[in-house]
């Protein structure tokens, strides 16, 4: 590109396989894009962005995002949380395709669960229930199993509505890790099936007996263990949730397994998004790792944030020398802060370049794509437009 | 480090805008570097003969990863010492053995915790349900501040690194859920007591931001969220921050494309640049042209940062918080640099 026979001519350090984006979006067969890593890494705009190139590919698409920052979500015209899809204004559909997005209400999409599973008595009862206004609006980790029970409930309306979309592309939440997200279903489950919630549900019965057996092994009191630790009152109010819960359970566990499924099963592919950053590689790398073991398919990498260069073959160290020699001569100060630019810059490179080698080494397989680092954020479909041209290029 | 002839437990405190402050709670965005910085400010508060705790409720290891240890069992270990003969000990609190002890403590609950072990209910409280998981985790962390030796607390203060900013309120305030949700009872005492520490003066709950504007939004928005809930604002630590390395003038001239290339091409030459053993002048100047559009074109994305850093200074500025700055390291973070980074905290009254 310099036109420099020198960079040219240099060998580039080992590569990845590219990651073909429209390849991937291109696809009549893929019908679900799963994009996680860790936090800050840019994952809520890759969403948007693959979302925003599929659709003016001419498929049919549902950005789901989680808690999108607010000019993005501006960008994508998501003005309000209604746990609804709308369409994205500005999208250039010339292809055939549509672009809705929404933003997950984790509230509301436990509350509408409960309501599509349980008696309206019933409902009722959970909803008021104060244990369970706790734990669906303020308990981190809902989130994810929302996230998952959304996911499931717009792949059935794709399926059952062809008019609907083709493909979903899901972000998923800021999670202290981003595998809580694949855990989350399989934990829903093997607490449905734990001890803890027959005993927790069952103390009035007989089967109070195993709970008899606790209370008098543990402490041999007067009071249970449960009472003693929780207090008589919350112990009430959970055990009435977990009763009024009962039924709703089994639907629970059915819809959590049916999406887990839906993530290893042909047709979805998962996207791992990181930044050149030790906790975001570190992040990835248990990711990819993950995915392998559940036997989910991983499309590939997006390295975000990348630092570029447009001088290639001048490296940190001359370019900081020659500025010092420039600065020990005196008289040449533009030149001289220049090179300090570029030295500063190369030497972030350097480090990237480092950390990215680290990861490709450790995952040889894994398809890369590289976006470069951008001065702003994205305000605007322009902006995610020039994104999914990078993701698009490699 | 030049030896300290002063009293050394006075000095630190005396400078410092957090000196009442025992509890320091460390947030920000993912990838803005807050382990990092409660790292450093965990070095500046122990420097002068102090000893603080540097704890992580994240089980992401991070502590270990960046001092470059095994990983923290769940055990306060000392793992740096600070200028002055301070101490820095470590701790990863894990939610389970968090639970098991704390019933342990509170209960002498030995065989029954097994029991509840086995019934799931420790996989329960810590896993399913992940707000008593917050509930655990602020609850180690208030016993270790609360703690005593012979000779005074345990620890002169604790850093917390702690969820990020889109979690901190939630996970500063779930004791207050669940003092609503347990009217009465040992559950509602603690968590009382925990909400009136994390309130008081003894607490602070900083922010580490970088300069871009997704952070910088949410640093504000963390702001709000943590005052309408009550919870004393420290300092907004602003990291990573890049040398503008030309003057303001030049930063201009970059932006609007208005630089001398000809003044460029001589520097470089004059730098020797460019240069190539029997290449004709006519070559080497092409060489030097294209090096030297390269980096004007390096210096006007520069300065488009700069200007959009400059813009996201006064958004913090906003807040009117004591506010400090830590530089880029090109290098990355090794513990030398975590050592830099605390005197930079000290000198700009952090610790």
């Amino acid at each position: 590109m310099s036109g420099s026979p020198a960079g040219a001519g240099k060998a580039a350090p080992r590569r990845s396989p590219g990651l073909d984006v429209d390849g991937l979006l291109d696809d009549p067969d893929m019908r679900v894009i799963v994009c996680c890593g860790a936090g800050g890494v840019g994952k809520t705009t890759t969403a948007a962005a693959l979302g925003l190139r599929a659709a003016e590919r001419g498929r049919r698409v549902v950005v789901l995002t989680i808690d999108p920052a607010r000019r993005l979500a501006q960008a994508m015209g998501l003005v309000e949380l209604d746990n609804t899809p709308r369409p994205v204004p500005g999208a250039d559909l010339g292809e055939g395709g549509s672009l809705d997005a929404m933003m997950l209400d984790m509230k509301r999409t436990f509350d509408e669960v409960i309501e599509a599973h349980a008696t309206p008595e019933k409902a009722e009862q959970i909803l008021a229930n104060p244990f369970y206004q706790a734990m669906s609006s303020s308990f981190a980790g809902t989130q994810e199993y929302m996230a998952m029970e959304k996911l499931g409930q717009l792949r059935a309306r794709a399926e059952s509505d062809p008019d609907s979309w083709d493909l979903i592309v899901v972000d998923t939440p800021p999670s202290r890790s981003a595998l809580d997200f694949l855990d989350a279903p399989q934990r829903l489950g093997s607490f449905l099936d734990g001890r803890l919630i027959r005993i927790l549900s069952a103390p009035a019965k007989a089967g109070g007996r195993a709970y008899m057996r606790v209370v008098s092994a543990a402490v041999g009191g007067a009071t249970g263990v449960l009472t003693k630790l929780l207090g008589g009152q919350i112990l009430r109010d959970v055990q009435s949730f977990v009763a009024a819960l009962d039924t709703v359970f089994g639907g629970f566990r059915e819809r959590a397994e049916r999406t887990y499924q839906l993530l290893q099963a042909q047709g979805t592919a998962f996207v791992v998004v990181a930044a050149p950053a030790p906790d975001a590689l570190r992040e990835a790398s248990y990711f990819v790792e993950r995915l392998a073991q559940e036997r989910m398919p991983l499309a590939g990498l997006v390295l975000n944030r990348v630092t570029l260069t447009q001088v290639e073959d001048l490296s940190a160290e001359r370019a900081q020398a020659a500025a010092e020699d420039l600065e020990d001569v005196g008289g040449h100060a533009l030149a001289a802060g220049l090179l300090r630019v570029h030295a500063d810059r190369m030497r972030r490179r350097e480090r990237e370049r480092g950390l990215t080698t680290r990861f490709t080494g450790a995952h040889p397989r894994v398809k890369v794509v590289e976006v470069p680092a951008r001065a702003e954020d994205v305000h605007d479909l322009a902006g995610l437009r020039e994104i999914a041209i990078s993701l698009a290029k490699g | 480090m030049p030896p300290d002839d002063e009293d050394p437990r006075s000095s630190p405190a005396a400078t410092s805008a957090f000196g009442g402050v025992r509890l320091h709670v460390v947030t920000g965005k993912g990838g803005t570097g807050k382990t990092t910085v409660a790292a450093a400010l965990a070095l500046a508060l122990a420097s002068g003969g102090r000893r603080t705790l540097l704890a992580e409720v994240e089980g992401r290891q991070g502590i270990a990863q960046l001092f470059d240890v095994p990983p923290l069992p769940y055990e306060e270990r000392k793992i740096a010492v600070a200028p002055g003969a301070g101490e820095v000990f470590a701790l990863s609190v894990e939610p389970k053995a968090a639970l098991l002890e704390y019933l342990e403590l509170f209960y002498r609950l030995g065989r029954a915790g097994k029991v509840l072990e086995r019934m799931g209910a420790i996989d329960f409280a810590t896993t399913v349900a992940p707000g008593l998981r917050d509930v655990l985790l602020t609850g180690k962390v208030y016993e270790a501040a609360r703690r005593r030796g012979p000779g005074g607390p345990t620890y002169d203060a604790i850093v917390l690194d702690a969820p990020p900013t889109g979690r901190i309120g939630r996970f500063l305030n779930v004791n207050e859920e669940v003092v609503g949700l347990a009217k009465v009872g040992p559950i509602r005492n603690q968590a009382g007591s925990i909400m009136t520490l994390l309130r008081s003066a003894q607490t602070a709950v900083h922010l580490v931001t970088v300069l871009e504007e997704m952070p910088v939004q949410e640093t504000q928005d963390a702001v709000a969220e943590l005052r309408a809930a009550g919870l004393p604002i420290g300092g907004v630590v602003v990291n990573m921050v890049r040398d503008p390395y030309l003057p303001a003038r030049t930063l201009a001239g970059a932006l609007a494309g208005r630089l001398d290339r000809d003044e460029v091409v001589t520097g470089l030459e004059a730098a020797g640049l460019g240069r190539r053993s029997g290449a004709t002048s006519a070559a080497r100047s092409a060489r030097v042209g294209v090096l030297a559009d390269g980096l004007l074109g390096e210096a006007a994305e520069h300065a488009a940062r700069v200007r959009l850093e400059d813009e996201q200074r006064k958004e913090l500025d906003v807040l009117e918080r004591p506010t400090v700055e830590l530089p880029a390291l090109a290098g990355g973070i090794d513990l030398g640099a975590l050592y830099d980074l605390a005197e930079l905290l000290a000198e700009q009254g952090m610790a």
